[in-house]
């Protein structure tokens, strides 16, 4: 994975040691609240309901044992024994306190991680699909891409007071884990005719109160030319994205209001104005940029594990979790783990300190010393052999982290909600919480098959509940926390917003209505390979209804 | 001096460490709302904000506003559920913090 090189350490290294002279001098009173507010933004520094939040990047979501060791470390020693990893494959401490911020970073930076631009009206974390360098139906890793962004996003003076944050994503194969069409810039990594790589560019996608499937302004920018391109479309967003209301200042609302053509025109001009300037990427730079993501040394294996095979015959339990949890990886002899963050009771993408270290010593032994968050709130293993699966599993078994549902009905992604944020309307933990023991029978969620199912406590949308195929918004209505209930959203390949199917549940109904929306579909699905959104897509809205608020009047 | 229609309290964060803190009957930010001072008229209402305004000046606390309560027998409770969360903790990790006592307390 990338190292930092000299200047990203002094970049690192001399903004930490400018914040905890920023903090020292709001402390003592020198800078005021208003000063100190986006100071403490750009270090990913929130006040939140009970205290301060941190929130870490984690650069496309990838990350060694060493880093995540010191994400236990800080959760242990400045926090409260925990984590929150969230659905933009950052981490999320809770309670640490202003005073200590400083040493946090300090930390952090000795394992070359930090909090810079996890806030604020800037190009934020790039994202990258979580399986990148691992799975079986890859073009390319979108790693490589991802961090050349990074390094040219970080501290862009050009664009550090956009009209509002700016959220970029990567993928390098046709089937899209990182909802790529929902960020205001989606790259798809192709090949053109020619077997050349380059990217496929979507722009204005977005979640959010004003919910966007992103577009295709470009269906093949090439690799050289990959910067200058997306300096393009943020010069343009720049200049023209409206700064009057912060609730139409996305570029979702400018591409909207614009039209994709004459945006297209306005960016398609600005790419040809600087082109041929400083952006152009020589080839050798991305091949050594590409060097640090090289493969690691795979053994050759048969793809087919003896060992595993002799492991699921004797072990119900273990086979239904690689059934779940593993997927397919491009080297013969190895598996994708996921490890579902997801236990029955347990807040979504919560892991302890003690949690923490047993990932990063699994990563260690058994996954060339390397580890993954996804957007969905889980770890991911990206490398492990086939013949270790039942000892990776075994291990996750002893320590709370063995659920076998990637990807089920209790797979919930979910924000912090009321019970953390403090622009939440409606609590989303608990919601979660409720759901997961209801279809806590796995039976029974095996039965259901996939489906993902999201909670937002705002219309903020954190926990992406416009893709799921089951979303959740909290509201607030009249001082109740009411919960709307939308159907058929995806944030794969074929991007979809889910429809409101009706009026909205209390919290004491509304585990019981995502009960009611499951037994119409197993009743309604004509085979059991037909998944909840192809049943959804295929007969549509009112079933559900008539299930939840009974027949509609003639 | 009219009396409010709801008694109020002061609440902010207090800077240091961003802790959930209210007003106390001393004039000091207490971490338990029991212990905030509940305003019942306009001059109390006044004189508090006046002290809240200082702590902010002085860097004590950041954002103060007043909340509406109800108040008896020593319970102060927030009317509005985002306040009533912030003073008992969080309703999920309840073998933590101060949503443990506040658990632990209601279970006894």
């Amino acid at each position: 994975m990338y190292r930092y090189d000299e200047f990203d350490r002094e970049f690192v290294t001399s903004r930490v040691a400018q914040f905890r002279d920023q903090v020292e001098r709001r402390v003592s009173g020198e800078l005021s609240e208003d000063n100190f507010k986006p100071i403490r933004l750009q270090n990913g520094v929130y006040l939140q309901l009970h205290a301060y939040m941190l929130r870490v990047a984690i650069p496309y979501g990838t990350l060694n044992s060493r880093q995540m060791r010191m994400l236990a470390h800080i959760a242990r020693t400045y926090d409260r024994d925990y984590g929150h990893f969230t659905t933009r494959q950052n981490i999320q401490f809770n309670w640490p306190k202003l005073t200590d911020i400083p040493d946090i970073l300090e930390d952090l930076a000795s394992v070359e991680m930090h909090a810079i631009q996890t806030s604020g009206n800037c190009i934020r974390n790039v994202t990258a699909d979580h399986f990148a360098g691992a799975s079986s139906d890859e073009i390319a890793d979108p790693r490589p891409y991802a961090e050349i962004l990074r390094q040219w996003s970080s501290n862009h003076p050009e664009f550090a007071f956009l009209p509002r944050k700016f959220k970029i994503a990567v993928i390098g194969a046709p089937h899209d884990r990182a909802a790529m069409q929902f960020h205001d810039i989606g790259l798809e990594m192709r090949r053109n005719a020619a077997g050349n790589l380059g990217v496929a560019v979507y722009i204005g996608g977005g979640l959010g109160r004003t919910p966007m499937v992103g577009k295709l302004v470009n269906d093949f920018v090439a690799e050289e030319d990959l910067l200058s391109y997306v300096e393009a479309i943020l010069r343009v967003y720049n200049m023209n994205g409206r700064r009057d209301n912060k609730y139409k200042a996305r570029i979702k609302i400018l591409v909207h209001e614009t039209g994709l053509d004459e945006l297209k025109q306005s960016i398609d001009a600005e790419f040809e104005r600087i082109r041929d300037g400083v952006l152009k990427l020589p080839d050798a730079d991305v091949r050594s940029i590409e060097a640090y993501f090289a493969a690691p040394k795979f053994e050759l294996l048969s793809d087919r594990s003896s060992l595993l095979e002799a492991a699921k015959a004797d072990d119900k339990s273990f086979t239904r979790w690689v059934d779940r949890n593993v997927s397919a990886h491009k080297q013969s002899g190895y598996g994708i783990v996921t490890v579902a963050l997801k236990s029955t009771g347990e807040a979504p993408g919560d892991a302890s300190a003690s949690q923490m270290d047993v990932l990063a010593r699994l990563g260690e032994q058994y996954s060339f010393d390397e580890l993954r968050i996804s957007h969905e709130q889980n770890v991911i293993l990206p490398h492990v052999r086939l013949d270790d699966l039942k000892a990776v599993y075994d291990d996750l078994v002893a320590n709370g982290m063995a659920a076998p549902n990637a990807g089920l009905i209790t797979d919930i992604i979910a924000c912090p909600g009321l019970d953390y944020c403090a622009l939440a309307t409606a609590r989303s933990i608990p919601v979660a919480q409720e759901i997961g023991e209801r279809f806590a029978d796995l039976d029974r969620q095996n039965e259901i098959g996939d489906l993902k199912l999201k909670i937002s406590g705002c219309i903020n949308a954190c926990g992406h509940h416009h893709v799921g195929h089951i979303g959740i918004l909290g509201v607030d209505r009249r001082g109740e926390e009411l919960y709307q209930v939308t159907l058929g959203g995806s944030g794969d390949e074929h991007a979809a917003i889910g429809e409101i199917v009706g009026r909205g549940f209390s919290k004491d109904e509304i585990s019981g209505a995502v009960e009611t929306i499951v037994d119409t579909y197993l009743a309604k699905r004509l085979a059991d390979d037909e998944s909840f959104l192809d049943a959804y897509r295929r007969i549509g809205a009112a079933p559900f209804k008539e299930a939840l608020y009974g027949p509609v009047a003639a | 001096m009219s009396i409010l229609k709801n008694p109020v309290v002061f609440t902010a964060n207090r800077l240091r460490d961003g802790e959930s803190v209210w007003l106390g009957a001393s004039g000091v930010w207490v971490e338990d709302i029991n212990a905030a001072r509940v305003l019942r008229n306009e001059t109390e209402r006044d004189a508090s904000q006046a002290l809240a305004d200082q702590a902010d000046a002085d860097n004590i606390v950041v954002e103060p506003y007043a909340i509406d309560v109800s108040a008896q027998d020593g319970v102060v409770a927030p009317l509005k559920f985002r306040e009533q969360i912030r003073a008992a903790g969080p309703t999920v990790r309840l073998d933590l913090g101060k949503q443990a006592q506040t658990h632990a307390s209601r279970a006894a």
